[in-house]
């Protein structure tokens, strides 16, 4: 069995409980923290374990802490992202409202290594049940002694706030989300400044995953070495996986970072491989955003080597041949499913979500949207392809925040693999939208 | 005097050395290199979001977007992406393209695109035609036809009020009124709703815009989405006549430019700079009320670009004087421009008007394709 | 006659509980409320009225128009009446892959009504909401705060019939 960091104990019942959960060596990273070690001491930790951002990004944690500003007499925040509403990603949802307690315990150890005394989980509004959840669990921490004034007897103070969203995917990027904090429209900043200078309340603030923040109790409890020691180079420690789509069994996988695409996608340990009876077409490996992969670029990288899950491995061969793990979002397509709608589809939702504040990606987007509704419906024409690698090429990069980038990856890698199948929508249009018919002609199926 | 000068930083804009102080944006930088020489006017970034008198202004449009090929002497690394001259700060050393690189040229075709393709191009009925920032970007950065072929957004009406006329439709979101609003204004009524391509200008619930600068945001508008009701369909820009003058005003400090028709005050609005930012903000009673010349001590005829629309009178057969080819070439090639046309003012009609134009120019546009 | 605006007002236990919500926050801070409070008003009034933003304006001393900026910058806030039951139903990709554009259709045509729209007793609004997170469970949708799971033309019934009663 792969190691488990944060699911060992998920299905044991009764683990959303402070009483069965300190039995399963709960709020241990704690007490060593708080009591043995110096807020310095827990950083280093963080740094050793190499883990990395799991909200998609992908950046190292230890050294975003380290770039937290310090200048005296300023708070200090750390804000926990729990705002997943990444398409294909629902692995925060899941661990939260599984056990919520480990995101507590790590909250509490990572906002005493950053010395904030005050830190807050963003939690989509949707998931206002999961929020209770949280509340609940804090309410019981504070009771023992965990949170609040003074906590263990350390001097060390830390209070918790469960912030509820309001629906909006963009308040996932971590500028957007602080000023939805702050009771505002979640526009992102322009940065810099980064968060790290002016971030909540214009002081110093780390914004982190859910997932992240939870892996520092097992961090703390054990060491950053042994957490590096799990996964492949820089790909460090275990990841949780969102599988969706046409698999035999979708849900929350933990897996050790360097497991091989063809095992997780394969084997009854996880996916269980494509749904009976059908076959594997196309994915979509680290949510909506990250560029669509055709069945001969998933297991094998084009060099025919095998494709591992890794940050690394998934984005050999660049955006020609490859992908990103990004948040983990791993959505399986079989043959019955039309790369065109699909697009779409993803196109639709990155319209929808759009701040509106910048011109490339309000206005942007929304053509995208309008000009695969009519391919995908049996109006579009050849140069309405082009026309959309042009439009997601001057978005691409040109925007205040990486939504620009979310919305325009989708739509240039469906044609860089899948152009046959667009093309097939308009030359044949009334095929194309006869329900449930999908292009079978693609040299991508082979 | 004491000697406290700064530390100057060197940077290079397209090929031109320029000193500036610590803290300033490439977009000032630039400015300042056409100020002290006015050929290089064209080699500053479009501003279409940025406002220099409004703080928190800039960072949205990407119409300023530059490419900085060397973040400064200390870190010789280009920057990955093009970013926002207007808010991006200079460093020393720092290396910046704006007119000289293509990326630049391609990334601003694309912003004038987004920009234009929900945009009405209702221009021949718009008050602001002649000293649209739009038209001006458009013109100097844009294509000269539009792939857009989807139906363009439109809009619930929302009446701000007796001053301000609201056309959500031309709008390009710079938030410039809503900046307006909260830095001179003391308390703000309207601001932005919705989100996405959906985002609109709005007080919400129907409410005027009501306070003594509230006319302010007119001035600010780089369009024709905010405009002057006691102006409208008065004239176009180019047949008027702006002088500088002042009042003793209790409120502001009554420094204007009065628009003529002939000899009547058809506007009043606050004076701007070259870059068309206003140098100070006027009372809404200097802007809507004093429309004689009696309430004004005249300075003189306002400083117009060359470049303006404005000036485009001066080529006016009967207005050249010297020297004799010049004339005669304005004899040959300029007639005198008369508007002898009724004033347009029922809102249907105005409607209709945008729609059909709204319909030639997509008109215009295929058949450009076709060609 | 609707309620005349100075009439609303929190029940006295959400009362209590914005008081407490705004007190989480440090001083000068408390525009941070807007949310949670806009839920709170939302869970009393079903939407979020213009009297109801005054109100929680009101209470935050802060511009109404900062509390009509945020309230329609977020999907979750109905700005317009809603039925006793708001069906909200993810509309994205992976739903979709798990026969989602079928199930939502087929709840539709139960009910009669296009997204956004209200049965004419009143009883259900359907809404069209994008990814709910719960993509490896789809069909999804959200009836206030529970998740509606795995969801077939079967279980469309079930639940309907269940809140129909």
């Amino acid at each position: 069995m792969a190691k488990k960091i944060l699911t060992e104990y998920i299905n044991v019942p009764g683990i959303d409980t402070f009483e069965v959960y300190r039995k399963h060596g709960g709020y241990t990273a704690v007490e060593k923290a708080l009591k043995t070690m110096t807020p310095e001491e827990v950083v280093e930790e963080a740094k050793k374990s190499g883990v990395r951002g799991r909200g998609g990004a992908g950046f190292p944690m230890g050294m975003k802490w380290s770039f937290l500003a310090k200048p005296e007499g300023v708070p200090r925040y750390l804000v926990c992202n729990a705002d997943e509403s990444e398409p294909g990603t629902f692995k925060d949802h899941y661990l939260m409202k599984m056990i919520p307690h480990l995101l507590i315990e790590g909250m509490i150890v990572s906002s005493f290594a950053l010395g904030a005394n005050k830190s807050f989980i963003y939690v989509r509004g949707e998931l206002m049940y999961v929020i209770r959840i949280l509340e609940r669990a804090i309410e019981e921490a504070k009771e023992k002694g965990f949170l609040g004034k003074n906590i263990l007897g350390t001097g060390y103070d830390l209070e918790l706030v469960v912030q509820p969203g309001g629906g909006a995917y963009i308040c996932g990027e971590e500028t957007a989300l602080l000023e939805s904090l702050e009771g505002k429209r979640g526009n992102p900043r322009n940065k810099p400044p980064f968060p790290a200078i002016k971030g909540l309340y214009q002081s110093p603030t780390v914004v982190n995953n859910v997932e992240s923040i939870s892996n520092m109790p097992w961090i703390i409890n054990n060491g950053g070495d042994a957490y590096a020691a799990i996964g492949v180079g820089r790909s460090t420690g275990t990841k949780l996986i969102s599988a969706s789509g046409h698999i035999r069994k979708p849900g929350v996988y933990e897996i050790e970072l360097g497991v091989s695409v063809d095992e997780f996608l394969n084997s009854d340990e996880y996916c269980g491989g494509v749904r009976d009876g059908h076959y594997l077409k196309a994915l979509v490996a680290g949510g909506s955003s990250v560029p669509i992969l055709p069945a001969h670029l998933i297991t094998k990288t084009a060099n025919g080597e095998d494709r591992l899950m890794t940050y690394e491995s998934l984005s050999d061969g660049g955006f020609a041949t490859g992908t990103m793990l990004g948040s983990g979002g791993f959505i399986v397509f079989d043959e019955t499913s039309c790369i065109v709608r699909n697009t779409w589809n993803f196109s639709r939702f990155y319209h929808h979500e759009s701040c509106g504040q910048c011109s490339p990606c309000r206005e942007g987007t929304g053509w995208m949207e309008k000009v695969l509704h009519r391919l995908e419906h049996g109006h579009g024409s050849m140069h309405d392809i082009d026309l959309l690698v042009d439009i997601s090429k001057k978005i691409e990069g040109n925007t205040i925040c990486p939504l620009g980038d979310a919305a325009a990856w989708p739509v240039a890698s469906a044609i860089r693999h899948f152009r046959e199948e667009f093309e097939w929508h308009v030359t044949h249009p009334q095929e194309a939208t006869r329900p449930g018919a999908v292009y079978m002609g693609s040299a991508a199926l082979v | 005097m004491e000697e406290t000068k700064p530390t100057l930083f060197k940077i290079t804009f397209d090929g031109i050395e320029v000193e500036v102080e610590p803290g300033t944006t490439i977009m000032q930088a630039a400015r300042k290199i056409a100020e002290a020489d006015r050929s290089n006017d064209a080699l500053v970034p479009p501003a279409m979001c940025y406002y220099e008198p409004l703080k928190g202004t800039g960072g949205k449009c990407r119409a300023c977007l530059v490419k900085v090929t060397q973040g400064s002497a200390k870190d010789t690394r280009p920057m990955p992406k093009l970013v926002p001259s207007c808010i991006t700060q200079v460093q020393d050393g720092m290396v910046v393209e704006n007119t000289t690189n293509p990326a630049v040229l391609e990334a601003r075709k694309g912003v004038v695109e987004f920009l234009l393709i929900n945009h009405p191009l209702d221009c021949p009925v718009c008050d602001q035609a002649g000293e649209c920032h739009l038209q001006d970007f458009a013109y100097e950065h844009g294509a000269a036809k539009t792939r857009y072929e989807e139906e363009r957004r439109t809009f619930d009406r929302h009446d701000l009020g007796p001053y301000i006329q609201l056309h959500m439709t031309r709008c390009i979101l710079c938030y410039r009124c809503v900046f307006t609003a909260d830095q001179i204004t003391n308390k703000r009524v309207h601001g932005v709703m919705h989100r996405g391509d959906a985002a609109e200008i709005s007080t919400y619930i129907e409410k005027a815009i009501d306070n003594d600068f509230s006319g302010n945001v007119i001035d600010v508008c780089p369009v024709g989405a905010l405009t002057d009701k006691t102006y409208r369909f008065k004239n176009r820009v180019w047949f008027t006549k702006p002088v500088d003058a002042h009042r003793d005003c209790p409120t502001c400090s009554g420094n204007v430019t009065l628009w003529y028709r002939g000899e009547e005050v058809i506007r009043v609005t606050a004076r701007k700079n070259e870059w068309g930012e206003v140098k100070e903000f006027i009372c809404n009673t200097c802007r809507f009320e004093k429309k004689n010349t009696s309430d004004w001590t005249i300075e003189g005829p306002t400083k117009v670009l060359r470049s303006s629309v404005i000036s485009a009178n001066k080529y006016r057969a009967d207005l050249v004087k010297k020297p004799d080819f010049a004339l005669k070439l304005a004899d040959s090639q300029y007639k005198p421009i008369e508007d002898s046309r009724e004033f347009v003012t029922d809102q249907d009609k105005i409607r209709q008007l945008s729609i059909e134009n709204n319909d030639k120019a997509n008109h215009r546009s295929q058949l450009a394709e076709k060609n | 006659m609707t309620e005349a605006p100075n009439t609303v007002a929190f029940t006295p236990e959400r009362l209590a509980k914005a008081k407490e919500i705004i007190a989480r926050y440090p001083e000068g801070r408390q525009k941070s409320a807007l949310l949670p409070l806009l839920h709170l008003a939302q869970e009393q009034w079903g939407w979020v009225s213009p009297e109801v933003m005054d109100y929680v304006a009101d209470l935050l001393s802060i511009l109404p128009i900062e509390v009509y900026e945020v309230a329609t910058f977020y999907t979750m806030f109905h700005l317009d009446p809603v039925g006793k039951h708001v069906i909200e139903y993810c509309r994205t990709g992976p739903c979709c892959l798990m026969g989602g554009e079928d199930v939502y259709g087929y709840l539709r045509e139960k009910l009669g009504v296009e997204a956004g729209q209200t049965t004419a007793d009143g009883k259900f609004t359907v809404k069209e909401v994008e990814c709910l997170a719960a993509c490896g469970w789809g069909p999804v949708f959200q009836i206030r705060e529970k998740y509606y799971m795995n969801l077939t033309r079967e279980r469309v019934d079930e639940i309907i019939d269940e809140l129909s009663k």
